[in-house]
């Protein structure tokens, strides 16, 4: 089987990423937390290889740690999204047509019917900034879009011969739900939770530019681009930098996300 | 011939709206960063409400001038009891207000009523608590007496909270300020600008602008195109100090560096701090031009003590909470307190939103771990200001001579020292200059002593201009934007 150069390209992207992040839990250029004024905005260079920030950091520091931020943020909230949404999606597809599945999906349409944004300002207004709210108001509004993938995918599966087989063995609706139809749409899922997962990104650097996401001291790309914005005429390398690792990590999961579907869709593989 | 003369016509007028053109311009456009929730300075204590209205639309019986001496406004002089008790002031003739009734004796004695009255909602009401009576003696003599000597009286007069208001236009103040000043308001576009236009009848000097334009920009990258642009001819209160290098590199444009009254302190609670070794050694972790340099990219004068550098009883404190990351744990370890965790709630500017970061990271060295939360204003009004609920905070307190605060135990920093209390109420009996000096000495030495606050700096007025943008104030002695000696240059 051939891989999609998108799958590749975006893998690329993302791992160099991930693993930015997983090492700075060992080791960054310099230290994120201790500010050095005296070596404040250096073009980037030898020192500082992507130069330094208003307060003197390093901004590769920040950018490795502030990936360590994104995609911790971006993994919870499509783990709440997924935990939530997928059960809720089996379930009203095991009841189509009862109260149990209007309920769900009115309460699903309730939800997607706020802008997303909107809500996570609203939770980080109630409850305070900071990256947990932020994870918690990503996170509910994912919910949503799992449970109607799930449902959508669950239903075209109960109608298969091989579901009424199992019916017909007496197997329950819950047994059937987890053994056969949540692997039958696992693909469904996995692509959805890469384009999710991207969204998250965007989502927690669109609310830490705002002031609602990670507080300081922990670094954020999104706080990095609102603090730089002041500095863009004269150090534009404060703006930029950050700004790259946005574009290309939710680029780098778009492209896995449209190489996953090309992969695992078996119409698409089909025609192939 | 007919045709020549309606050529001579055509010439001449071209020539009239050439010379138009050419005329100096007459009309401002000042950028400010905080819209006023209304615009009655007697009623609310926004900066931003004398920001517009001082002496442009309203003036008191005295006034600031732009370096920070007190002037006779509306009242033309004044004669002092021997006793310090009586002022008697003479008012200007032919003064009024905007709406075409006269100024008199009787409007005094109506806004100093009003203001010290049970029910006032003067924000600065302890300007007028020991006003006894005001009489009217005649429509141009007003008669104050005062319950004790004040020597800071007249200076109190002069403050954006004193002015004289009337009492049939008081009541829509909020929205539409009627005063005595120079400029009469025109109209407000809410979130946008206000717009002021001269007053064509007014008592003094005639003033040089037509009219003056104050529009709101909060973001500094906004303020920085439209500065840029052309939009905005003057940014009293430019948010950026960053890119006042870029502006001075720019012919275009002149930068104004000046001081204000604002003192820029780590408020602390004294409650929740009730140590004074930790507020000790949170001073001592402070390293002043760090927090100059970084938060404020040079800007600013350190301070020891709430107390503005430029005042002639200034005392210089600065070396009694010098940088000395070795006292300060020695001083939290003496104090059994190592493991500290504070939490530093932010104001929107960018002098506490970076600076906090730059202390929370010094007192991180010395082993004090903040939690920081950054707030809007409202927010920070609500739960710092009035609920009390900090530990640490970053503010500058931007009204002149504001060292009395610290003798309110109800103030936001919870302060309660009956020696300090002593001196403010024995400073508000002094009138003697010498004995005034001794005591605003005495109180500065008590407050850094205690270390209530940590005292960062005296915060700059970093203000940006078109070049040819003649008589704007460089200091910033009251909170204001006069424009009445505003001109272009040709």
């Amino acid at each position: 089987m051939k891989w999609p150069v998108a799958l590749i390209i975006g893998l690329g992207l993302t791992v160099v990423f991930v693993l930015a992040a997983l090492l700075s839990f060992v080791w960054t250029p310099h230290e994120v937390e201790a500010l050095n004024i005296a070596a404040k905005l250096q073009k980037p260079g030898s020192a500082h290889l992507l130069g330094t920030d208003h307060f003197g950091r390093d901004i590769l520091s920040m950018l490795m740690v502030g990936a360590r931020t994104s995609i911790a943020v971006a993994v919870v909230a499509v783990g709440i999204g997924m935990g939530l949404g997928v059960p809720l999606g089996l379930l009203a597809a095991a009841r189509h047509g009862s109260w149990l599945d209007d309920l769900v999906m009115r309460g699903n349409d309730l939800v997607f019917a706020f802008p997303s944004l909107v809500i996570a300002i609203l939770i980080t207004a109630v409850f305070g900034p900071s990256a947990l709210n932020a994870i918690i108001a990503i996170g509910i509004f994912n919910m949503p879009v799992f449970a109607r993938v799930t449902r959508g995918g669950a239903l075209s599966v109960w109608t298969l011969d091989y579901i009424l087989a199992a019916r017909v063995a007496g197997k329950s609706r819950l047994r059937i739900s987890l053994e056969h139809i949540l692997p039958n749409i696992a693909n469904l899922l996995i692509v959805q939770g890469t384009i999710q997962f991207s969204l998250g990104i965007l989502a927690e650097a669109g609310l830490s530019y705002v002031g609602l996401g990670a507080q300081p001291p922990l670094p954020s790309w999104g706080r990095m681009l609102a603090d730089s914005q002041t500095m863009i005429s004269f150090a534009p390398h404060l703006a930029i930098f950050p700004g790259l690792a946005i574009i290309a990590t939710v680029l780098g999961l778009n492209l896995i996300g449209d190489g996953l579907r090309d992969l695992l869709d078996p119409r698409i593989r089909r025609e192939r | 011939m007919k045709l020549n003369k309606l050529f001579i016509t055509a010439a001449a007028s071209l020539c009239l709206s050439l010379s138009v053109a050419q005329a100096a311009q007459t009309s401002i456009t000042v950028g400010m960063q905080l819209e006023p929730p209304n615009l009655d300075p007697t009623g609310g204590a926004a900066a931003a409400i004398d920001e517009v209205v001082y002496a442009n639309v309203f003036e008191g019986l005295t006034r600031y001038q732009a370096d920070g001496s007190i002037a006779p406004a509306l009242a033309k002089s004044w004669t002092i009891s021997d006793d310090g008790l009586v002022y008697t002031f003479q008012l200007n003739s032919g003064v009024q207000f905007h709406d075409g009734s006269a100024m008199d004796a009787a409007d005094v004695k109506f806004s100093l009523d009003r203001a010290r009255a049970e029910d006032s909602t003067n924000a600065q009401k302890r300007l007028f608590t020991g006003i006894a009576s005001v009489d009217v003696v005649n429509p141009l003599t007003v008669k104050i007496t005062l319950s004790n000597p004040d020597g800071g009286f007249i200076t109190n007069l002069a403050w954006g909270d004193a002015v004289v208001v009337a009492e049939e236009s008081i009541g829509s103040a909020a929205n539409n300020p009627v005063g005595t000043g120079p400029f009469k308001f025109s109209r407000w576009v809410q979130g946008d600008r206000i717009e002021l236009v001269r007053n064509p009848d007014y008592w003094g000097k005639a003033v040089a602008l037509e009219k003056a334009t104050f529009k709101f920009i909060s973001d500094p990258a906004a303020a920085f195109a439209a500065m840029m642009a052309g939009d905005i001819d003057a940014f009293p209160g430019y948010p950026a100090p960053e890119n006042l290098p870029q502006f001075e590199a720019d012919p275009r444009f002149a930068v104004i560096v000046g001081s204000t009254e604002g003192e820029t302190i780590l408020s602390t609670n004294n409650k929740r701090v009730s140590d004074k070794r930790v507020r000790q050694a949170i001073a001592h972790a402070i390293n002043r031009q760090e927090i100059i340099d970084g938060a404020m990219f040079g800007f600013g004068t350190p301070i020891g003590t709430h107390f503005a550098p430029h005042h002639p009883d200034y005392v210089d404190l600065t070396g009694n909470s010098a940088y000395d990351p070795a006292k300060s744990k020695a001083l939290l370890k003496a104090a059994g307190a190592e493991n500290l965790t504070l939490s530093l709630k932010l104001p929107p500017p960018s002098y506490a939103r970076r600076g906090g970061e730059i202390i929370a990271a010094q007192l991180r060295e010395v082993g004090i771990q903040t939690e920081i939360e950054n707030l809007e204003w409202a927010q920070w009004l609500e739960q710092v200001f009035r609920g009390k609920d900090y530990d640490l905070t970053i503010v500058s307190h931007t009204e002149p001579m504001d060292i009395g605060i610290y003798a309110n135990p109800e103030y936001y920093f919870q302060y309660d020292n009956a020696a300090f209390q002593k001196m403010i109420a024995d400073l508000k009996l002094a009138s003697n200059p010498a004995d005034r000096t001794k005591l605003l000495q005495a109180a500065q030495k008590q407050i850094a002593g205690d270390y209530v606050n940590g005292y960062l700096f005296q915060l700059a007025r970093t203000g940006v201009a078109n070049a040819k943008i003649k008589g704007l104030w460089k200091n910033s002695p009251t909170q204001a934007n006069d424009l009445t000696g505003v001109s272009w240059a040709n």
